[in-house]
């Protein structure tokens, strides 16, 4: 029993032994590998004197904003289209147009217009979160039930009536599934937009300790990335658990 | 009142004025006729039932009804108005419940919905809730999701949240065709003594010929490619209806062959 659950966990602890010893026989001096126990090490004193917690901050915050910003739009606008099959033909084009864009293309536009900081950022990763709740939302709304907009109509309820009592509530579920893909894409953008060019958060900090040839820090910052993309795709599925338990399964029953 | 109005009433009052009338009613979808010319007149406080082989229009006749579509040609009119969209006092009871009913609102919260469409204020709505759920037999499941109720449950749920709108019609499309015989049963006299209780007027949409005749006092049955009236069978058993008396009643069986020739026929 504990050996089955030991086992995913058995290669992985293995290989980091390994590189260890290897590293330290082979006395490693590199500008991009570092033993895993220095690694260890540095990530501890940057959680020591708060500079890696003040950086996750400031990442996190800009991928909340931009997050909220664009899944908001997205939502509206999903939720705008799968209902009224004439406005999404009319805006087709349109979307198809913008959506293959990639966000970080928008970077020196949006440097130029709003400079460094948290506003840039926030725009880049809006805009890269509109997408995919837009699309998740649209095609979800679209398999509602069709009888359940019967019964709406049948019941004479009003359409913001049957927007808020119907068409969200039989959607949320599959529309919480778009707004976690979304809160990866946003985590995934903001370090991207740090890496390349705002000077704060994680992204900064990965930038900033391999230019001080500090391949201990820099990959504890990729450590820490990784823990925090872990830590938040665990959170908003076990969210997701406890939300939708019910309605999920009676999704899985029709 | 005018003189020429009472005059209109009391003319009205004679001919016995339709409270659901079909006019020379057609419906096309996607170049296919499947009503063509129906004509059928249902008086208030009458209990209407549709048969036909399938695919001959009877669930679309009742959508017609119901205001869900729109003729192609001709008119439907409720109480003499053209019924272009659902009425809040023409209630539809579907026959797939499991679809219809809302699975992440528990029985009190699937009622509610209707309530909430009516705008009847919160405070009133709990009230109103218990009373339409004993109304179904339903006392003491408020708090159950669809999903924990047996088909029986669920479509008696279903009705009762029809009557939260408090029609004065009810359009039910086979909406016992899914249960099993003895629930059926159940809920055939359960539906009957509502309805002739407040007067309702019921279409009732079905593939059984027992029921039909068991449940109408009219029953009307479609001919197939494209939907039109092929018999028209006035039911005159006594009310209260009861399952072994009437279904034993010689009328009851001379109906039921009847009928049972008339079915057999359109499979031709």
């Amino acid at each position: 029993m504990t050996l089955a659950r030991a086992k995913p966990v058995l290669l992985p602890a293995a290989a980091l032994l390994a590189f260890e010893l290897w590293a330290r026989l082979s006395h490693l001096q590199s500008d991009s590998l570092a033993p895993p126990s220095a690694i260890v090490v540095a990530l501890g004193a940057a959680i020591g004197d708060l500079s890696i917690l003040a950086a996750t901050r400031d990442t996190l915050f800009a991928a909340f904003v931009g997050l909220a910003a664009g899944g908001g739009i997205g939502l509206m606008l999903g939720v705008a289209f799968g209902i009224s099959r004439p406005l999404d033909r009319l805006m087709e084009v349109t979307i198809e147009a913008i959506r293959p864009i990639p966000s970080i293309a928008l970077l020196p536009i949006a440097l130029i217009s709003l400079g460094f900081g948290y506003r840039m950022e926030i725009v880049i990763v809006a805009f890269a979160c509109v997408w995919p709740m837009l699309i998740l939302t649209r095609a979800a709304v679209r398999s509602i039930e069709p009888r359940l907009m019967e019964v709406s109509r049948a019941l004479r309820l009003s359409p913001a009536q049957r927007i808020a009592k119907i068409v969200i509530p039989a959607a949320l579920p599959r529309i919480f599934v778009a707004f976690r893909l979304s809160a990866g894409i946003a985590l995934i953008v903001a370090v991207t937009v740090e890496i390349a060019i705002n000077p704060l958060g994680l992204g900064a900090g990965i930038m900033l300790a391999q230019q001080a040839l500090r391949a201990d820090l820099m990959l504890a910052y990729l450590v820490w990335i990784g823990v925090i993309g872990y830590a938040l795709n665990i959170l908003l599925i076990a969210a997701q658990r406890r939300l939708f338990g019910r309605a999920a399964l009676a999704g899985d029953n029709t | 009142m005018s003189v020429v109005a009472r005059l209109d009433e009391a003319k009205a009052a004679r001919r016995g004025t339709p409270l659901i009338a079909f006019n020379g009613t057609t419906l096309r979808l996607g170049g296919k006729t499947i009503i063509e010319q129906l004509d059928l007149e249902v008086r208030p406080g009458e209990f209407v039932c549709i048969v036909g082989a399938s695919g001959c229009g009877k669930t679309t006749a009742l959508r017609l009804a119901a205001g869900l579509y729109r003729p192609s040609e001709g008119a439907v009119t409720f109480n003499g108005e053209p019924m272009t969209e659902p009425r809040r006092e023409v209630a539809v009871v579907f026959q797939d419940y499991g679809k219809a009913l809302l699975p992440w609102r528990t029985a009190a919260g699937n009622i509610s919905l209707a309530l909430e469409a009516s705008r009847v204020p919160s405070r009133e709505r709990n009230g109103r809730i218990d009373a339409l759920l004993r109304k179904v037999g339903l006392p003491g499941h408020a708090d159950k999701y669809p999903t924990e109720m047996s088909g029986g449950m669920q479509q008696r749920l279903q009705i009762a949240r029809c009557l939260a709108q408090e029609p004065t019609t009810l359009l039910m499309d086979e909406p016992f065709g899914a249960l099993d015989a003895m629930t059926r049963q159940g809920l055939q006299d359960e539906v009957l003594s509502l309805t002739q209780a407040s007067r309702t007027t019921v279409i009732f949409v079905t593939h059984d010929l027992d029921e039909a005749i068991y449940l109408g006092d009219r029953v009307i049955g479609l001919l197939p490619h494209p939907g039109r009236i092929g018999i028209e069978i006035d039911v005159n058993l006594p009310r209260p209806r009861d399952q072994l008396a009437t279904r034993e009643h010689p009328e009851f069986l001379r109906l039921r062959r009847q009928l049972f020739d008339f079915i057999k026929a359109t499979e031709h």
